[in-house]
């Protein structure tokens, strides 16, 4: 698999110094692999830091700056960063006013968050922690790891963040972010496996002709294999899945994702059978976001994410944002 | 001192022994480093051989610049190092294991068979108390507590150190490959629900190297 890299081992760090010289805003720490916001700590705010594997981008680093993250720490390929990471991003957050940790739902991110909001606790930061587990395609039960984070990250770091942007308190902050992950479904499909570059090939066989349902972002396989379906019944799967699932009784916001590998015009074509799917299903949608925001290399596919909205969340979701991944109002 | 079949005396367990264990650990880990990633590419993310690589790389390294006198030190070192360096769930798991081992061996400049296995009890249980997980979950421990056992279960029974490790080995490689049956219920392959079953877990893969660089350690002096 031809990749453009120069070797697997510096793929992180040779990201890191393109995304500092591509964003002056952003203080770029590569050899500590940390993403901060040029004027963190803001005076009085509520710092917000997540982290992740690398490959997922632009989740995390992308979504740093006003309205949105504090920091990002990203860690290797699909691999949960160190507590060191997160411990020195609290640090360097904090202004007296607490940090919350936006995790998502894997069983090494959070052992990892844990241990580093260990660490930054006995230096005196006040931590607070959201795990999202929006992804419906894991059954939840105590037989497996729970569900994953995926899609829902977005919306748990952009309606949190702008809160804490508005100066809400530690608590309150938490509060949203836990009122938003609880209103977040997601459902993905695979149409291809993706490649890291460590092993420099696709991660899982899949036949051509056959698509994975319910896929994680980690290039593991999914949980059901079919033979290749249309967008329009992809939407009608996914769509059913995350509505069956969440029970929307009022407006939401959508995502349409792309996972990396899938062009924008098939996705916006998606998108098409996703507000159709939606509207047959009597759920009114109030924004869209359609685009690759939280990926899995190259794979080739797409992620559906509804999220509950009210009035205070319309506003959170509509105030100023201004992150390399997205902006609008500033 | 205790002598095996073989008449080969038992070598101390000091912080030599440790260190021994540290170089075959990072060699073994080096070369099946892209069989474990290829186990972990069938029910997992494809780079358990990479973190671990990575992970004793910078253990081996910190234990050189930094030597320590005690088996304890070394192994609480080791574990602080894996904790900073490897990420995922095996760092902590794996860091874990070795700092509560690290911390129950104390400072005493060598020690016994039986608190050597000890230890290694009290860190595997902190490996299943952090990953809230046990036995037959399809993980590390389906190596690591066969291995303790059979280390237990050799040391009561009047065998030797290099006996009871050789046995602890024996024991984690077949509680590894019995994971080839069974369905997940921890970590990422758990995702995968019934599709997890007829794959060798690597996490107890790896944890199977570290018990046999330990029978190693024994057999290379």
């Amino acid at each position: 698999m031809k990749m453009l890299i120069n070797v697997p081992e510096t793929v992180v760090a040779d990201g890191l110094r393109g995304l500092a010289a591509a964003h002056p805003e952003l203080t770029v720490d590569v050899e500590n692999r940390l993403v901060v916001r040029r004027d963190a700590p803001v005076e009085g705010k509520v710092g917000l830091v997540s982290g992740g594997g690398s490959g997922h981008e632009p989740l995390h680093a992308g979504f740093v700056g006003r309205g949105m993250l504090d920091a990002a720490c990203p860690g290797e390929v699909f691999t949960s960063p160190v507590p060191d990471q997160m411990a020195r991003a609290a640090a360097a957050v904090d202004s007296g006013a607490g940090v919350l940790f936006v995790i998502k739902n894997y069983t090494g991110d959070v052992l990892n968050f844990d241990m580093a909001a260990e660490l930054a606790e006995d230096e005196g930061v006040q931590v607070a922690k959201v795990i999202v587990n929006d992804d419906v395609a894991v059954t939840d039960s105590l037989y497996t790891a729970g569900r994953r984070g995926t899609g829902g990250t977005l919306f748990v770091e952009r309606l949190a963040g702008a809160a804490a942007e508005e100066g809400a308190p530690l608590d309150r902050v938490a509060t949203l972010a836990h009122r938003v992950n609880d209103g977040c479904r997601s459902f993905g499909v695979a149409l291809s496996a993706c490649s890291t570059p460590a092993k420099g090939g696709p991660t899982f066989e899949l036949p051509p002709g056959q698509l994975e349902l319910g896929i994680g972002i980690h290039g593991e396989p999914g949980r059901e294999r079919r033979a290749m379906m249309t967008s329009g019944e992809i939407a009608d799967a996914a769509v059913d899945a995350v509505v069956t699932d969440l029970r929307p009784d009022g407006p939401v916001f959508v995502l349409v994702n792309g996972m990396g590998g899938t062009p924008l015009l098939e996705l916006y074509g998606f998108n098409a059978e996703v507000q159709r799917a939606l509207g047959e299903r009597g759920v009114p949608v109030v924004r869209t976001l359609v685009g690759n925001y939280v990926t899995s290399l190259d794979m080739a596919g797409a992620s559906v994410t509804v999220c509950r909205a009210d009035d205070e969340l319309l506003r959170l979701w509509d105030s100023p944002v201004r992150t390399a991944a997205l902006r609008w109002g500033c | 001192m205790n002598t095996s079949a073989s008449g080969t005396p038992d070598p101390a367990i000091d912080s030599a022994f440790v260190r021994r264990w540290l170089s075959l650990a990072t060699s073994a880990i080096e070369h099946k480093s892209s069989w474990l990633t290829e186990l972990d590419s069938a029910i997992g993310d494809a780079d358990h051989g990479t973190n671990m690589q990575r992970g004793f790389a910078a253990a081996s390294a910190a234990v050189e610049r930094e030597p320590s006198n005690t088996p304890g030190e070394v192994l609480t070192h080791v574990g602080r190092q894996l904790i900073s360096s490897v990420g995922g769930a095996a760092g902590p798991l794996y860091g874990t294991l070795l700092r509560r081992a690290g911390k129950a061996l104390g400072d005493q400049p060598a020690v016994t068979p039986e608190e050597l296995c000890v230890a290694l009890r009290s860190g595997v249980d902190s490996v299943a108390q952090l990953g809230r997980s046990e036995r037959g979950d399809k993980t590390m421990l389906d190596s690591l507590y066969p291995a303790v056992e059979a280390m237990e279960f050799a040391l009561s029974s009047g065998s030797g150190l290099l006996a009871a490790l050789a046995a602890a080995r024996t024991a984690a490689d077949e509680g590894a490959a019995a994971t080839v049956p069974i369905l997940a219920r921890r970590g990422r392959a758990s995702y995968l629900g019934e599709r997890s079953i007829g794959h060798q877990d690597p996490g107890a893969t790896s944890a199977a190297l570290l018990i046999a660089a330990f029978a190693e350690a024994a057999e290379a002096v």
